[in-house]
């Protein structure tokens, strides 16, 4: 009997194996490849170099030019021209230009390009996103982005996992990125190195989907390959309306699959949760944080920048100002959740607050544009990193948290969670 | 490449990618460019005084953060010629082996090994010799999978090859 997680599951059905074992090195079948602006490039300089001509298949690959996008100078539209140009040629389905184009990890599950059971593999560590959908997927780099769009095949070393247990439900201001910023906390920034991070229990049903995608999407913040949802009612309601025509798989890990460690994590115990500079494992809740002046606030990336994560921000600066002396940067995640924040009202909720709101962008999270910080400003962000420099100056600061710690912040000037706002 | 020697530049914990090439510098993909600000933002020096086959010694997960392969790119276009630490972050790990460059986990070596020492590296045999000190460490092997892209020079060679 074979005693497999649910990652494991999926990689042996890809690899056209009965069973695997951590740390096998295994050959296996992708069903999606994808790149943006910054590694397909590289990517696409590697494939030239493979005697074998053209993509193993135009209608698995996935490119959206996003990180830099609109073009913030001259290098920036070179690397996208090459990107586009090799779209074109190669004829690839599903490529987003400006205009289509979202911040990555928000606009393939809704675009239905990602379900429950594929094996997917992305130039971009974010990638690990589409677990929440119950999918194997994991971040790589461009030269295995070539060998993926040329040969439609990956190596892995199969991994072991960490199980999460999931139980309880989250009170009202406490959102996935507390659960996973909580997580990092606990088990460190290289705690779940290269394992895959299992989430089950009777609690995740008391997680939206944008919840899970912001969980999986942080799995790598924690060193782990992957991070993974079980398929429930939820995931099946969001693949049937995004996904409509693609199949989905449904795997489950054996009852008697082995997991290196076990955690339960308790939602109602949670509380609003910041990472302070400069690893996302250097976690604070509330009761041990003083007055910490803010400089700016950013509201989105593929971590926060869903429909959820800007109702609660806007629901946050409903009858509320951004104080003086704060930039309050919104950028919705895709064109899809930029209309649907507008006709909801949101977008209207943002610019009367004094926050402003910007086309689709992974720009400031990664220090590009739209939002870079001088030396010793500090930025409270709903994005995944704090490394040094990471969105601008070396000496500049990072605080990670939720939108409804983010927005809170805005109106405060200071680090500040929705409840001092009387919410 | 079966042997590498030159000074130790020493690193501590999570030397992420973005420090290795912070994003300000990703609108490139010139390897010389990039090496030109490789470390820049956790060691301004580096990129003026490493020379060919020096080696960087850091510890636990080396690499962490983005999957950018601009960060070993930048590594290997300074001409280091292997990075021991005692863990890499995964997507790294990966993409150095996949671009070629020489890396090696080996506690005890990372434990004992300071800046400005001269090492040097046995590939085959994974041996780790501090000539400074005069103390030898075992690193570990590859898999028999792995060492095969390595001594292909790459991935992409030993696709193309093993078609």
């Amino acid at each position: 009997m074979s005693k497999m997680t649910m990652s494991q599951k999926i990689l042996a059905a890809h690899a056209g194996l009965p069973e695997v074992h951590a740390g096998q090195l295994i050959e296996a079948d992708l069903d999606l490849v994808l790149g943006n602006d910054i590694t397909s490039p590289v990517a696409i300089n590697e494939l030239h170099k493979f005697t074998k001509e053209g993509v193993f298949d135009k209608d698995k690959i996935a490119l959206v030019p996003d990180h830099f996008v609109p073009n913030k100078d001259i290098k920036s539209a070179e690397n996208c021209k090459c990107v586009r140009e090799f779209a074109i040629k190669n004829k690839i389905t599903n490529y987003f230009e400006v205009g289509k184009m979202g911040i990555e990890h928000a606009l393939l599950p809704e675009q239905g390009l990602t379900v429950a059971g594929d094996l997917i593999i992305g130039a971009d560590s974010h990638t690990c996103t589409y677990g929440a959908l119950g999918a194997f997927s994991t971040g790589i780099g461009s030269t295995d982005m070539a060998a993926g769009m040329a040969t439609g095949k990956a190596w892995f070393k199969v991994p072991s996992a960490i199980r999460f247990n999931i139980v309880g439900k989250p009170s009202k201001w406490v959102s996935g990125k507390d659960v996973i910023l909580h997580i990092i906390g606990m088990i460190g920034v290289d705690g779940a190195l290269y394992k895959s991070m299992e989430f089950v229990g009777e609690g995740i049903k008391n997680l939206s989907m944008d919840d899970r995608f912001t969980i999986a999407n942080m799995a790598i913040e924690a060193g782990g390959k992957n991070g993974i949802f079980p398929v429930d009612d939820i995931a099946i309601a969001y693949m049937k309306e995004h996904a409509p025509n693609k199949k989905y798989v449904v795997y489950e890990a054996d009852e008697d699959a082995e997991y290196d460690e076990e955690y339960t994590i308790d939602l109602s115990t949670l509380t609003p949760t910041v990472s302070f500079p400069h690893l996302p494992e250097n976690t604070h809740t509330f009761d041990n944080i003083d007055d910490i002046e803010i400089d700016q606030v950013v509201i989105g990336s593929c971590t926060n920048g869903r429909i959820d994560d800007l109702r609660i921000a806007a629901e946050v600066l409903t009858d509320h100002h951004v104080a003086d002396g704060v930039r309050c940067i919104v950028i919705p995640a895709t064109q899809k959740i930029y209309l649907q924040a507008m006709e909801e009202g949101l977008i209207k909720t943002f610019i009367e607050a004094g926050a402003i709101v910007s086309t689709p962008t992974c720009g400031p999270c990664l220090g590009g544009y739209m939002g870079v910080l001088a030396s010793k400003e500090r930025c409270v962000s709903t994005t995944n990193r704090n490394f040094v420099g990471r969105m601008g100056a070396i000496d500049s600061e990072i605080y990670l948290a939720s939108p409804a710690v983010a927005a809170a912040s805005a109106v405060k000037g200071k680090i500040a969670q929705p409840s001092e706002l009387g919410l | 490449m079966k042997a590498a020697k030159g000074t130790v530049f020493r690193y501590g914990d999570n030397v992420d990618t973005d420090v290795i090439i912070p994003a300000r510098y990703l609108n490139s993909t010139e390897a010389s460019e990039l090496a030109a600000h490789c470390m820049e933002d956790i060691d301004k020096d580096f990129a003026k005084k490493v020379k060919t086959g020096d080696i960087i010694v850091a510890d636990k997960n080396f690499g962490c953060g983005s999957s950018r392969e601009h960060a070993p790119i930048a590594i290997k276009a300074s001409g280091v010629s292997c990075v021991i630490a005692k863990s890499f972050a995964r997507i790294f790990y990966r993409n150095s082996i996949n671009i070629g460059l020489p890396i090696i986990e080996c506690e005890e070596a990372a434990d004992a090994i300071k800046a400005g020492d001269t090492v040097s590296i046995d590939f085959d045999s994974g041996i780790i010799t501090d000539e400074t000190t005069g103390k030898s460490f075992q690193g570990q092997a590859f898999p028999p999978f792995m060492q095969k892209i390595i001594d292909s020079e790459g991935l992409i060679n030993y696709i193309n090859a093993k078609d």
